[in-house]
């Protein structure tokens, strides 16, 4: 198992996991407090439409969904200040959109047609070397923010209208939120693709929320926690590929992993908390 | 020139969804008044503490907040909601749940970006005086409803507003904690003007300096005296108001028992 580590694709994949990681439980944990976890995943599709735009004008994949997710942010945080409509119905449509045009665009692209289901359900063994920088900046923009607003950020999830009475332009800390959650997810679309994002956002921010009453500390723990599940995934994925020759893709198996992470957690705090 | 006052609406309507919920409302209150207000269920009495917050747009009318629109005058004032519409299951504390009162504008600068120890120091006094200091680190779903309501008041009180707006704050405490709970805001009350809705008429009447009743239309005199005919046209049906043992005289002489 150690040996893997001597493969340069290996290192990296290990170093584009614990990037995404630390991103992904800080944000993560913001997602799940202020329960907008279908919104993520709304998010997280749409960029699917700019992954098939990439390929139909010739520009990177990743870019294109980098800009669809921003773009499918703003969109759903207009609408959510302004109540006009029902945001539920708007995130299904934004959800559901994004997943057509990027079939739509993939099947107009003349010529090669490139496989899908890395973008569906991630290929992080593979990334590029330009993806840990992305990640990097990620990770730096997203510390640096909530380092920053914390307080505001808190107060926002927590109580919408207390921060509207006291001056707080609640609108404009929401609309940042959703634009970071945008850059996370895009993130994480390498790692574990865009179908199975939200579980990566949400299931480590939820079993460290069993641990903490804290906000601050359930970010530290959900980083943690998913630090684990990616790198426990990503070992398991080379084992199974090495021991077995089962060529099991890693982004389905960091969800399980996190999954079974959140049962064990969720057994041992009960019986913490009954006896 | 003189102060502006802390409220001003002039013919305030409001509508919503093509009911009328607030109906040609003049209200004045000026700097050191302690105004109950009553009214049925549905009377509109939280929806004239909103427009006043700016959380509802006039219909039509004006509201002004110490002369200013309301948007603008945030930060001068502080509100207990009746309900506390927020999650409980949010992992935050109580001191944090009072300490996010200093972000309120006037108070925080923009660039703070940490609570000071000044924030902590007016947010713990904030506890203490509605008894809630021992219960800083508590994680605030584990509080019982009337516990979340003081939390709620100490909350308010943070912001050292000069208005304070309080919407049934009293509904889930028990009568010797609602008790302290009045004395408290009759201590305040010189330091800032306060607006208080209840439907506690009894209990209303012992505190507040002015009581006014409000069903879609106000009525108000700017004393302490409810006429019977006040409060039935706000309620719209006789009521009956015998007082059970109160020191003040709320009514006045209706000739009972003649």
């Amino acid at each position: 198992m150690i040996e893997a580590l001597s493969y340069p694709f290996f290192q990296n994949a290990l170093l584009a996991g614990l990037l995404a990681s630390v991103a992904t439980g800080v944000i993560g944990s913001f997602v799940v407090v202020k329960r907008i976890s279908s919104l993520s995943g709304g998010l997280s599709h749409a960029a699917f439409g700019g992954v098939g735009l990439g390929y139909l004008i010739g520009i990177s994949p990743m870019l294109g969904a980098l800009g669809f997710g921003l773009l499918a942010a703003l969109i759903i945080s207009a609408v959510y200040l302004h109540r006009q409509g029902s945001l539920d119905s708007l995130i299904s449509m934004v959800w559901s959109v994004g997943m057509a045009l990027g079939v739509v665009f993939i099947a107009m692209t003349p010529g090669y047609v490139p496989d899908l289901s890395s973008y569906l359900f991630g290929n992080i063994l593979f990334v590029p070397r330009q993806f840990l920088l992305y990640a990097l900046l990620v990770d730096l923009l997203v510390c640096l923010c909530v380092f920053l607003l914390f307080n505001r950020l808190e107060l926002v999830c927590f109580d919408e209208e207390f921060a509207n009475v006291v001056g707080v332009r609640a609108g404009l800390i929401f609309t940042a939120l959703l634009l970071l959650i945008a850059l996370v997810v895009v993130t994480l679309i390498r790692v574990v693709g865009v179908i199975l994002t939200i579980a990566l956002l949400t299931t480590p921010a939820v079993i460290a929320r069993q641990w903490s009453d804290d906000l601050g500390r359930m970010m530290a723990l959900a980083v943690g926690i998913s630090g684990f599940c990616v790198v426990g995934g990503l070992f398991l994925s080379y084992w199974l590929a090495a021991a077995h020759a089962w060529n099991i893709p890693t982004g389905p198996l960091i969800i399980l992993i996190a999954t079974l992470v959140f049962g064990v957690s969720a057994i041992v705090h009960k019986r913490c908390h009954t006896s | 020139m003189h102060q502006p006052n802390p409220i001003e609406t002039t013919q305030l309507s409001v509508v919503l969804r093509n009911q009328p919920v607030l109906t040609d409302v003049s209200l004045t209150v000026k700097e050191g008044d302690f105004i109950g207000i009553i009214g049925p269920n549905g009377a509109g009495k939280s929806v004239l503490l909103k427009t006043i917050l700016g959380l509802i747009p006039p219909t039509s009318g004006q509201v002004r907040v110490f002369g200013l629109p309301p948007a603008a005058a945030r930060g001068l004032v502080g509100y207990v909601p009746q309900f506390a519409n927020f999650d409980v299951q949010f992992p935050i504390t109580v001191e944090r749940v009072v300490l996010a009162a200093c972000l309120a504008r006037g108070r925080a600068s923009k660039w703070q970006f940490r609570y000071s120890a000044h924030d902590r120091d007016v947010a713990r006094q904030s506890l203490a005086r509605v008894g809630m200091l021992d219960f800083a680190e508590r994680q605030i779903g584990k509080l019982s409803g009337g516990q979340v309501q003081r939390v709620l008041i100490a909350r308010a009180l943070t912001i050292q507003p000069r208005l304070l707006l309080l919407d049934e704050p009293t509904a889930s405490l028990d009568t010797p904690i609602g008790g302290t709970i009045y004395e408290l805001l009759k201590e305040l009350s010189p330091t800032m003007s306060i607006v208080l809705i209840s439907h506690d008429i009894g209990v209303l009447s012992r505190h507040v300096k002015t009581i006014a009743c409000l069903n879609i239309r106000l009525h108000y005199h700017h004393s302490k005296e409810l006429t019977t005919e006040m409060v039935e046209t706000a309620y719209g049906c006789p009521v009956d108001l015998i007082a059970h043992g109160h020191a003040h005289r709320v009514l006045e002489n209706h000739g009972e028992g003649e």
